[in-house]
């Protein structure tokens, strides 16, 4: 009997990874509907085909510790314990929403959940992660920065400027790249001279490892492993987890350089039905309790779309708050 | 009476630090050469020896991470003073103070702050060509969520930067090239505070207003010396920080006078002095005797001859000389 799940978590654990993985998916899509609808506005870029990473990623963690991310950040912020509600308000542009209607899809933040921000300005999130370690490193808090971003950010100065400067003050950074090999339409061999993303922390002393972000275990073994290593060394580490979209880079985006092909292949390694599978074959669930999850996931959807549809607007007066404390 | 010292604009600002890292263990410092060299206009001088490798940093020659590190130790508690070389260097890092510095309080919505200081010294006349010359005061006025302060005195160098480091809002510090060696008289006491958004009456008078800010206030002051010997009553008015911006206080003298001149140090178009110009005159319309005049620097890239480059910043007497323009005139 194969026993790879269980070999990694507790049943309800595991069960936990499916239900935040289906809702996560389900979050997105019924924000896809929304916005179709016209009840979402500006940019939108959905996180469907990913849910591994951002959900294994979560769960190997502490609850203390600091994730940061980029635009692409609703299933970062939810798993984290953001509630669907408030950031659904928080897309629809409502007084309710997570950053009072102000922030919108692409910068969801939650304090109180360690959720330290999604960044609008690719690779924006890099410094500001490495400043939240060295804050935890001096105050002496049990705690590291997890900084989500994706392949075509580390093409930017930030990223060669906060990796040298995590390693030479040995801050304690696990930088977690989601490497679904585009950057809005350019595919990630005609950005990088080195395609494998993760070899390129070699110039800055940083130990990295490749790990397969379709698969929700081998992500959280990652993670676990590597925040373990970076809690006890205080050093930064890196991981790339490859993954793909299964959406356009938002929802303007037809995504026409793609081809079919391509897209029928990631597809076909769904991160959910896969973990679905594998639940199933181990005996820890049966696919009635699997529908039952994703039964009680929409109905989480629906009640935070109805939420943000009874929300009201932000009074004009609140345009002048919040600028200075 | 308080008790005072005399001591250079440098010094005031190295005091400023001292205290306030003595006063609050969450201050931390870095910056380019900062720590063992003790900072490229020995600003940090005597720092590491007190305060030690852990708050006192240098750090590689990365701009924008220099201030996004700051943003992300002050959003994890801590009080951080970066320092940028000098301001010409902080276009590298616009992207940290613009696009976060400036917007993460709001765009989070009010969910966090960031109490820190990112300190620059500025200005030109000191022949350094067209890199190493320029007042960016403008660039980020324009910007909200900034607090701006940019010292004249000494006294104001010191009062400014605690206030700057108490503040829990971002806050750019700019310090002039130019003056660090300026001399003047300092209280000793360490809570003194110069509060943020209120100009400094620096010379009273009656006939025209004169609105000016950091090395600009100095060369306004010798002006109104001159002024002086022929008959013309000039009222100073330092702004000390441009945001908040101490919009009462001049307009009420520019009511008073009915005429005005704003100095500022950086290029002329879209620059700070034609806000200024034009809240007097939409303020002040019917009391004005003159339109208000502006002295700017000239719009051209800084030459380094020091021939040529003289032309190109105000002087006291392009400041007087504009002076006896909107006084001479006829209302
Ligand atoms: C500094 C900056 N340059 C360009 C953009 C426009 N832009 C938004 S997303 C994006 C692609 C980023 O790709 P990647 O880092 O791989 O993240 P993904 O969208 O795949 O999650 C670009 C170029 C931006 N937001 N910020
Ligand atoms: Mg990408």
């Amino acid at each position: 009997m194969e026993t790879r799940l269980r070999a990694a978590l507790p049943d309800q654990e595991l069960l936990k990874l499916y239900e935040q993985m289906v809702l996560s998916r389900e979050f997105e899509e019924s924000c896809a509907e929304q916005y179709t609808k016209g009840h979402i506005t500006g940019f939108l870029h959905l996180y469907s085909g990913q849910e591994a990473v951002a959900v294994g990623a979560t769960a190997g963690l502490h609850k203390d510790d600091y994730i940061l991310s980029a635009y692409r950040e609703h299933a970062q912020a939810i798993v984290r314990g953001a509630d669907p509600r408030r950031v659904m308000a928080e897309l629809f542009g409502k007084s309710t929403g997570i950053c009072k209607g102000k922030g919108g899809s692409m910068h969801l933040f939650d304090p109180d959940l360690n959720f330290m921000g999604g960044y609008a300005i690719v690779g924006g999130q890099f410094p500001i992660a490495v400043g939240l370690a060295f804050a935890a490193k001096y105050r002496q808090e049990d705690r590291i920065a997890a900084c989500f971003f994706g392949d075509g950010a580390v093409n930017q100065g930030n990223f060669h400027e906060s990796l040298n400067w995590a390693r030479l003050w040995e801050l304690p950074v696990l930088f977690i790249c989601e490497n679904n090999f585009y950057g809005i339409g350019t595919e990630v061999h005609r950005s990088s001279a080195l395609a494998s993303i993760h070899k390129r922390t070699c110039g800055y002393d940083i130990p990295s490892e490749k790990v397969d972000g379709m698969d929700v275990i081998a992500v959280y073994k990652a993670i676990k492993h590597a925040a373990e290593k970076v809690r006890e060394t205080s050093h930064p580490y890196f991981i790339e987890a490859v993954t793909y979209r299964f959406r356009g880079h938002s929802m303007a985006d037809p995504a026409k350089y793609r081809s079919a092909a391509e897209h029928e292949i990631w597809k076909s390694r769904d991160p959910i039905p896969a973990l679905g599978k594998e639940l199933v074959a181990e005996g820890i669930t049966s696919s009635d309790h699997l529908a039952e999850i994703r039964d009680k996931c929409l109905v989480v959807v629906q009640e935070a779309v109805k939420f943000a549809e009874e929300s009201p607007w932000p009074e004009d007066s609140e345009v002048y708050n919040d600028i200075y404390v | 009476m308080t008790s005072m010292s005399e001591m250079t604009y440098r010094d005031a600002l190295n005091l400023a630090l001292k205290e306030e890292m003595r006063r609050d263990p969450s201050v931390v410092l870095w910056g380019e050469d900062v720590a063992l060299y003790e900072g490229s206009f020995k600003v940090t001088r005597g720092l590491l020896a007190e305060f030690g490798e852990e708050r006192v940093r240098d750090t590689p020659i990365s701009e924008n991470t220099i201030v996004g590190v700051a943003v992300g130790a002050a959003m994890g508690g801590l009080r951080p003073v970066a320092e940028l070389m000098t301001v010409n260097f902080a276009l590298l890092a616009m992207d940290q103070i613009i696009n976060h510095m400036a917007k993460i309080r709001y765009m989070f919505g009010g969910q966090t702050y960031l109490p820190m200081v990112v300190r620059m010294p500025g200005g030109g006349g000191s022949q350094l060509a067209a890199q190493h010359s320029q007042s960016l005061e403008s660039y980020f006025m324009h910007c909200p969520g900034l607090h701006i302060a940019y010292p004249s005195t000494p006294a104001d160098a010191k009062g400014l930067l605690k206030s700057a480091i108490r503040d829990n809002n971002p806050v750019i510090f700019l310090e002039h090239e130019l003056l660090y060696n300026s001399k003047g008289e300092v209280p000793d006491d360490p809570d003194f505070l110069v509060p943020f958004g209120r100009a400094n009456v620096v010379r009273t008078g009656t006939d025209v207003t004169i609105v000016a800010y950091a090395r600009m206030s100095i060369l306004a002051l010798q002006a109104a010396a001159e002024l002086e010997k022929e008959g013309i009553s000039c009222e100073v008015i330092d702004l000390r920080t441009l945001c908040p911006l101490d919009t009462e206080t001049f307009i009420a003298s520019a009511r008073r006078t009915g005429r005005a001149v704003v100095v500022e140090e950086c290029w002329r178009t879209a620059g700070l002095g034609g806000d200024i110009a034009h809240r007097i005159h939409e303020a002040c319309f019917d009391s004005l005797l003159a339109p208000v005049r502006r002295v700017a620097g000239l719009d051209v890239p800084m030459p380094y001859s020091r021939k040529i480059e003289k032309i190109c910043i105000p002087q006291a007497e392009t400041i007087a000389d504009a002076v006896r323009e909107v006084v001479s005139r006829k209302s």
